[in-house]
Formats: C-alpha cells, structure tokens, sequence
C-alpha cells in the first residue's frame, strides 16, 4: 500500500533517503542545492526508485534534470501524485 | 550453496527453455537462486527446466514472455513472491544471417530490437532495484561475432558489439552501487541456435579444435553472477576455445 501523499511525508521520505545516501542530517534544509549536498545523477535515480516504492510515483530522468533543490524534489513529487 | 548474506531476490535468465539459457538457469537454481525461467514458445523445453531445478531441489518458476515486445519485459522483471530480480542474465537472442547487400531492414530491426534493445530495456528495469539492494548482477550473452567479423552476420555482429558497449558503460554508471554488469561472448557453441554452422570455416579456425558446451558458457555466466565476482565489472569474458585469441 502506497504512503499518502503530503508535503510532510514526502519531506521526510526525501531526508530519510539523502541520509542513506550520505547526506548528513544537519545540512539537509528545502533550500539546500543538491550540488551542495554533493547528490548527483545517479544518487537521484535512487531517490526516484525510493519515492516510487513509497508513494506509487514514477519520476523520469527528464522530471529531474532541472531540479536545484531538495525543496524542488518534494514539490516535484507532490506535484506529480 | 546458498549464501546467508546476499539479499533477498531471485535470477531471471531469458530464452532459458534450452541451450546456453537452460544450462545457466540450472547452475543459478544449484546455487540457491530463486529461477525465472522465461521463454518466447518453447513451453516443452521451459517446462522441462524448471522440472529439473525442481527435482535437483531448487526453485524456478516459469514465464512466458516474448523479450522483443516492451510489456513483456515489464511484466517478466516485475517483483513477485521471490522478489526483485538480483541477477539478470540478458540471453535470449535470434540471427537471421545474410550478406550486408541482401540484408533486409526486417532482418537488420528484428535482430537488434531482441538482441539490444531488449538487453536495454531488461536491464533499465532491474537497476533501480538492484542499487537500493546494494547488490546486482546483470550478465549479458554477447557474442565473439561481436568482437571479431563473422561474414553474413552484420546485423548480429552490431547488436553483439553494441552489448559490449552497452555493458562498459552501464557497468561504470552503477558499480558504486554494488552491481555489476558483464558480458560473456561465446564462440561456437554446440545449441540448435549454431547447428547450421557447425561445419563451416569458423569451426575449422577454433584453436582448441573442438566447439564448446552451453554449460561451459553457463559455468562463466554463474561465475559472473556470484559473490566472488563482486570487482568484475565491465569485462566481456570470450568463451570461444580461443577463436578470438
């Protein structure tokens, strides 16, 4: 069964996934660029695939590519549920 | 023997009903992966192999699918019961041989959209699993007509090399993630899928004098996908009795 879609449960699925994927807790913030964070392609298909087993929704390469920001993904990820 | 350690998943060989796929399916399920055994029409042949895992005491389940049509792929690399697919043998493949100037746009397509662009698409879809796993395996059968010139065989040739191409790069974009990719190129090897030319000028040309066996090319295939092959990644490893040498 997919998570319901909010705000407040995509911010965390987002954290929760940078987390694992190395980003240190403290530096994490919406503003945060995710070329700050050091989070490149390839760590972003991972948060695609983390998103989708989660909420159902599928992100593509071309939904990602001009997002700055890990406020942006969340948007994004509202936006497409 | 199964390992206690790796995760949760299972190994999906396509075109496993007979040759090269069956005997790799066979060496998969003996080291404790759960087997998808896919087929395009053979159901005898497919059958026959997970009769056979099942009776040395392994797992297999059967599936049907045609690898050249995009929703079978889908469908055929889904998570099921014994979960994501953790190791992805790419074999299923088809020739239709004739000279370059008589090779037909039907011939050129059919031959690169099962060959390459089901190798493609099988592996898009298993990856993104594969990585949150922090483990994957995915081999490809190429082929030596991929590395060297096989006369009548253009079309095959470059759907062989664009696997080997294909598994360079993807092996480079996922290894940080615990997954590798591989490629293994057979010479001629004694299947129904080569019985046609067994006696010509490219047997006559193996250095080792003799054409090989699908489980001599399953036996690379299930070194590839072990444990033991966690830092081998990007290699096409030639099994051909040194035609290629």
């Amino acid at each position: 069964m997919a998570t319901q879609v909010s705000t407040d449960n995509v911010e965390k699925t987002i954290y929760d996934g940078l987390v694992e994927l190395g980003t240190e807790r403290d530096d994490l913030s919406r503003e945060a660029t995710l070329e700050s964070l050091d989070v490149d392609s390839l760590d972003l298909v991972e948060l695609a695939q983390i998103v989708e087993d989660e909420y159902g929704v599928e992100l593509k390469g071309d939904d990602v590519k001009d997002v700055k920001t890990v406020g942006e993904v969340i948007d994004l990820v509202v936006s497409k549920a | 023997m199964p390992d206690s350690t790796r995760p949760e998943g299972c190994a999906l060989v396509t075109g496993s009903s007979r040759g090269i796929g069956a005997a790799t399916a066979l060496m998969l399920a003996a080291d404790g992966w759960p087997v998808r055994v896919n087929y395009r029409a053979d159901e005898a042949g497919a059958k026959g192999v997970v009769a056979q895992i099942e009776a040395a005491g392994g797992t297999a389940t059967l599936w049907q699918g045609d690898i050249a049509v995009a929703d079978d792929i889908t469908r055929i690399v889904e998570p099921g019961d014994d979960g994501p697919v953790l190791v992805l043998v790419n074999n299923a493949g088809v020739r239709m041989d004739n000279l370059s100037p008589q090779l037909e746009d039907e011939q050129w397509q059919t031959v690169i959209d099962v060959n390459l662009t089901a190798t493609f698409r099988a592996t898009r879809a298993v990856l993104p699993k594969m990585m949150r796993a922090r483990f994957g395996r995915v081999i490809n059968v190429a082929s030596v007509a991929g590395i060297r010139a096989n006369p009548g065989q253009a079309n095959y040739s470059a759907s062989k090399a664009g696997v080997i191409g294909f598994t360079r790069t993807v092996a480079a974009e996922v290894a940080r993630r615990g997954v590798t990719v591989n490629a293994v190129a057979p010479g001629l090897i004694e299947t129904a899928f080569t019985e046609d030319v067994m006696e010509g000028e490219m047997a006559k040309a193996i250095p080792a004098r003799r054409v090989g066996t699908p489980e001599e090319v399953a036996a690379c295939i299930r070194f590839l996908a072990s444990e033991q092959a966690s830092y081998v990644t990007g290699t096409t490893l030639t099994v051909d009795g040194g035609l290629s040498a």
